[in-house]
């Protein structure tokens, strides 16, 4: 399904800022658009303001300042219970003391459905996670997984156009979690729902979203498509929180035809791409994937920089392989191998010179 | 190695099963023994001595045996026919004894129970039984006409059994007859039957009270922040840490006719000057000092059991359509059900025995049935109709933890 | 507590009177209050002075329900025990109460002989009066300035409207309903021996009924008239008078129809110090000691020859004493004499239809 991101966000947040305190700001200016049909995900380290944002959404947490919008429509106003959204909480939050059934029928019966229409719904809906014979059980009596698909389940019955998660697989095991996390997608596909999905799980993150919206600090400090949020992260931030990453500090040397020259701490140099430094002398951090290093100089193009390395552990992984160096002063270094039959194998205490495209190694803020 | 492919026998040949036992069997002998002192001490120092005194419910051998002689007469007198000389003859015997033993008072008292003024009778003519000489009815007639009016003679045959349903029969305003059959009491002397009534129905209203008033207040100590809410549960349990005489006099200024309270209603005019409102020293006074007393045996369990309940069942509902109200009477109300049940219990049980309160604040009609159990405790020492009353009462109390225990289930109650 | 401090003071003015030193010590329990006061004052302290014996005082609020406990299970604490008469023969018959041999008080201080020399009704098989107190029915002359004067105003709504106070119990209370009932004081008793005598008492209660407030504790009258609570209030004598005396209150004591009764000292059987015990029963109910306690509070002394000793409050020597007693002839013209026997007979009965006639 394409995305509309243009125009007529289906939820926009306006320079929301929020405090509980009065003192310090949880969420500052935040503004996001929400196209139909989107599965967005929060992602950021805890307390970052993920939370805070889902339950201004929800209607639970008044924005201390600015704006929401569903669908055109302000509902800063407009109490929970009027908004019509679809909410799956970390502990599932189904009532103990109603069968699963009665939980599914709860938002029917407050919405004054029909006996009969009711009874379908909640047949459809339960049979869409799998879980129609499960009708008559209280909710203490399913297992976390089981429990997680009902709580899907009941945010669904009522057809919400939107529905927020917030770290609802959090407490499965990694198995479980894959399994859902497969079927939410397809779930929120079939269905066509917007989702807004909070995780502190980047894998997840990447895995399941349209867009992902990294959150640190009660800011958005990127948004985008899972591979360009890896292959491009516009902070050190972004790029240290998602995916594994090097980093090595130094000095912006000069700019020449889009590619950076920097000068490292220990006085080698090399070349970059220049993201988010502009003024030559500007302090900056160059982060690379372990995966785009290369040591092999028949790989490298002519001419770009190389660095001295020593090869300080090997880790066998099976399909691929770990190498740690210290390049630069930085012993933490890691090249990421495939296991391929014509891969040369390193061993510990080899020196050795390492090299990569411009475009993969990213000057970032210091 | 060899052990294990025989793994039904321990290291020292016994059977492992047999091993198991026994080590289950020391390690819970210990812990038995632990808890051996504090078994001993409610046994001695509590089930002992309740179940001792309960007994003298239906229990009363003092008659039986400081007049042996005459028990035994009346034993096979029919009660109706006219007293015998032989049972003249063996009540002197027995007066001049207990006469001799200073026992006589006792004999007096018990038979007095049972006809009220006959105490006198006893003790006059015991003081002169020496001198009685056959034929004994006639002596004790010329001594005092009384003796020939049956209804003594048939106090004594009551007074004579041992095992007597007599004071439980009082407890619940009936009363025995010589013959042993039972009727109700004299219209101007029923007051227990009335008493539980009114006990039950004070306690109902207070507990009824303490939920009203204490269910929102633990509600907002549930949702408040840890230090706020332990501040405020220091407050609600101030009442238990005030001495009783400084509540009672707090009381007393609060309610009494010149009181604070009535000086507000008297300055807002919902009362005149000199038509105040009775708030104290009748059952408004009570319920109102019981329900102060009471609140935070219903607080506790309700603040326990709310604490648990996570707001985001709530928040759900919500988030499903639900308004406020559903909200909170579909998922928040039923899920503190369990407090209220444990609240309820414990504050309607323990509203049933109370008696400080109502008989400082109580006047004549806010008193309840323990305040009649210490009367006769203290006053007019009938141990044997207040171990009665307090059966009754006992009976009456586990009657509703069963009650309780068939609706909500005792196992459903969460005391904190 | 208060055991603890009694014994202090107690030991401190058994040291400082450098008397020998302390022999023994006996635990005489009593109403508490002005009235304990009164005791300590007159009794106790000065028989620790002659003998060095030390007293402990303890409280308690009537009844026979702690002595029964402890002479039941064989635990007596207590030596010595102010009781009221009626207590003090039913104690005595159920064996609480040691037997006492009056012959052995000493004479009074005119010569004449205990026997003749104590009131009539002073001397019961267990126990031997010390003072002679009254039911009594106050108001406060504050707020009424034409305060009744007979106990048939204090049953009469109309002219002095109003709550009434009276105690919980039917004692005292029969018997000034049926006095205001216009029963003369000597035919009190036989009235009541009636049923139709009690329903005529309980017919004049009832014309007050709703008006009541009861009370129970002797300290609570005063306070019930302080308070405005209550117009007029059934009181101790001594309670009221001590009241005026020692906190100025403008409270009116109204004699007629006082019902008077002796209070007691009983040795409770078994009581670990018996003896030394009735060493200070005959010490407190002489002469000398009766007309001291009668300056502390306005009970009379139960000896006769006491009356030409009794002076000025403790306090107040313009306060004359034999004017407050019970037994002050102005006083005493209408006084009922309080008939334990009638009572030890019919309590059980009267006070189960007076709880009926309060419950309904
Ligand atoms: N109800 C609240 N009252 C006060 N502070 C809160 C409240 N909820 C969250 N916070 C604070 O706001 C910040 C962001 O929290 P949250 O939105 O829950 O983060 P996240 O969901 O990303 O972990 C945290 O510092 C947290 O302590
Ligand atoms: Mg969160």
């Amino acid at each position: 399904m394409a995305l509309d991101y243009t125009n007529n966000a289906f939820v926009r947040f306006d320079r929301v800022q929020k405090s509980y305190d009065g003192e310090s700001l949880v969420v500052k200016d935040l503004n996001l658009d929400i196209p139909k049909g989107e599965f967005l995900t929060m992602l950021g380290p805890s307390g970052s303001g993920k939370t805070t944002c889902l339950m201004m959404l929800a209607g639970f947490e008044t924005a201390t300042h600015g704006e929401i919008l569903l669908d055109g429509v302000s509902i800063n106003n407009i109490p929970p219970h009027k908004r019509g959204i679809g909410m799956v909480f970390q502990n599932y939050a189904l009532f103990p003391h109603m069968t699963v059934a009665e939980n599914l029928l709860f938002p029917l019966e407050v919405r004054n459905m029909g006996k009969s229409e009711r009874e379908a719904k909640v047949k459809r809906a339960l049979d869409m996670v799998e879980m129609g014979d499960f009708g008559g059980r209280r909710p203490a009596q399913l297992s976390g997984g089981q429990q997680q698909r009902i709580a899907l389940a009941r945010a669904l019955v009522f057809e919400p156009e939107l529905v927020l998660m917030d770290e609802p697989l959090g407490a499965l095991d990694k198995q479980l979690r894959e399994k859902m996390q497969f079927e939410i997608t397809r779930l929120a596909h079939n269905l066509g729902i917007t989702v807004v999905y909070v995780t502190h799980d980047q894998t997840e993150a990447l895995t399941m979203s349209d867009r992902v919206a990294v959150f640190n600090d009660g800011v958005i400090q990127q948004i985008d498509a899972p591979d360009v949020l890896y292959e491009q992260p516009k902070n050190s931030f972004v790029a240290q929180f998602i995916g594994e990453n090097n980093t090595l500090e130094g000095v912006l040397e000069d700019i020449k035809d889009g590619v950076a020259l920097v000068k490292l701490d220990n006085g080698d140099v090399i070349d970059a791409k220049p993201v988010n430094v502009s003024a030559k002398g500007d302090r900056t951090r160059v982060s690379i994937r372990p995966e785009r290093v290369e040591f092999r100089k028949d790989r490298l193009k002519k001419g770009a920089h190389l660095l001295n390395a020593e090869v300080l552990e090997v880790i066998y992984m099976g399909d691929i392989l770990r190498t740690r160096l210290n390049v630069a002063g930085n012993s933490e270094f890691i090249v990421k191998t495939r296991n391929a039959p014509d891969q040369t194998r390193l061993n510990a205490g080899e020196i050795i010179e390492i090299g990569w495209q411009p475009e993969d190694c990213r000057a970032l803020d210091a | 190695m060899s052990d294990t492919t025989i793994p039904l026998i321990a290291a020292d040949g016994t059977p492992l099963k047999r091993k198991l036992a026994q080590s289950l069997m020391r390690s819970r002998a210990r812990a038995f023994g632990l808890a051996l002192p504090l078994l001993a001490f409610i046994l001695v120092l509590f089930v002992y001595p309740i179940a001792n005194f309960l007994t003298q419910a239906f229990y009363d051998a003092r008659f039986a045996t400081l007049m042996p002689g005459t028990t035994e007469v009346l034993k096979d007198w029919d009660a109706v026919s006219a007293p015998t000389e032989e049972m003249a003859a063996a009540l002197v015997a027995d007066l001049v004894v207990s006469k001799k033993e200073k026992t006589i008072g006792k004999v007096a008292t018990r038979v007095n129970r049972e006809m009220s003024g006959t105490r006198s009778l006893f003790t006059k003519t015991a003081r002169s039984a020496k001198k009685l000489e056959a034929p004994y009815m006639e002596a004790l007639i010329k001594k005092d006409k009384d003796w020939s009016d049956i209804e003594v003679w048939q106090a004594m045959k009551t007074a004579s059994r041992v095992y007597t349903p007599a004071y439980l029969a009082a407890a619940v305003d009936l009363k025995m007859l010589a013959d042993g059959s039972i009727v109700r009491q004299d219209e101007d002397r029923r007051i227990h039957v009335i008493l539980f009534w009114r006990t039950l129905e004070i306690s109902f209203l207070v507990t009824i009270f303490c939920f009203i008033l204490g269910y929102p207040v633990a509600y907002m100590l549930s949702t408040l922040p840890a230090r706020k809410s332990n501040l405020l549960l220091i407050l609600v349990l101030l009442p238990f840490w005030t001495s009783l005489l400084v509540r009672t006099t707090a009381w007393i200024a609060m309610l009494q006719a010149q009181g604070v309270l009535n000086d507000l209603f008297v300055v807002f005019g919902l009362a005149s000057d000199d038509d105040r409102f009775s708030l104290i020293y009748n059952k408004t006074g009570t319920l109102i000092a019981m329900t102060h007393i009471l609140l935070p045996f219903m607080i506790l369990p309700l603040y326990s059991v709310m604490k648990t309940i996570p707001p985001s069942y709530v928040r759900a509902a919500k988030s499903m359509g639900a308004t406020n109200w559903t909200a909170f009477w579909r998922v928040y109300f039923p899920q503190s059900v369990p407090g209220i049940g444990a609240g309820a219990l414990l504050v309607f049980i323990l509203a049933i025995g109370y008696y400080i309160t109502p008989a400082l604040v109580g006047g004549q009609d806010g008193q309840m049935i323990s305040n009649f159990i210490d009367f006769h405790m203290r006053k007019s020492l009938n141990w044997n109709l207040a171990a009665a009353m307090g059966l009754v009462m006992l009976v009456f109390v586990l009657f509703m933890f069963w009650i309780y225990d068939r609706i909500v289930g005792i196992d459903n109650m969460k005391l904190g | 507590m208060k055991t603890i401090m009694s014994l202090t003071t107690a030991s401190v003015l058994a040291i400082s009177a450098g008397t020998a030193f302390a022999e023994g010590s006996i635990t005489a329990v009593s109403w508490g209050g002005a009235y304990t006061k009164s005791q300590v004052e007159a009794y106790h302290k000065p028989w620790t002075a002659a003998t060095g014996n030390t007293v402990v005082s303890e409280d308690y609020s009537g009844g026979l329900a702690e002595v029964k406990a402890q002479v039941e299970s064989g635990s007596v604490t207590w030596d010595i025990i102010d009781v009221e008469k009626s207590d003090a023969v039913r104690g005595c018959d159920e064996g609480l109460f040691m037997e006492i041999d009056h012959s052995s008080l000493p004479n009074g201080a005119d010569g004449s002989a205990a026997a003749d020399d104590f009131i009539p009704g002073s001397f019961t098989d267990c126990a031997v009066a010390n003072i002679v107190w009254s039911t009594i029915f106050a108001y406060d002359s504050s707020v009424m300035a034409n305060g009744p004067t007979s106990i048939a105003d204090f049953f009469n709504l109309d002219a002095f409207p109003g709550k009434r106070g009276l105690r919980k119990s039917p004692k005292a209370n029969l018997e000034m309903a049926l006095a205001a009932d216009g029963v003369a004081a000597a035919d009190i008793y036989e009235v009541l021996g009636t049923d139709e005598g009690v329903d005529r008492a309980f017919a004049k209660l009832d014309t007050i009924k709703d008006s009541v407030v009861w009370w129970e504790a002797g300290a609570q009258p005063p306070q019930l008239l302080a308070d405005g609570e209550v117009a007029m209030t059934t009181a101790y004598n001594g309670r009221i008078f001590n009241a005026v005396a020692s906190e100025g209150k403008p409270f009116e004591i109204v004699w007629d129809a006082q019902v008077f009764d002796v209070d007691m000292w009983a040795i409770v059987k078994g009581a670990p110090n018996a003896d030394l015990a009735m060493d200070f029963l005959k010490f407190s109910t002489a002469t000398e000691q009766l007309a001291a306690q009668a300056s502390y509070i306005s009970y009379g002394p139960a000896r006769k020859s006491s009356a030409p000793l009794v002076g000025s409050y403790h306090s107040n020597a313009s306060l004359e004493m034999g004017p407050q007693m019970p037994t002050a002839p102005d006083n005493f013209s209408t006084a009922i004499s309080n008939d334990f026997e009638f009572w030890a007979d019919n309590q059980d009965e009267l006070n189960e239809r007076f709880n009926a006639w309060l419950a309904n």
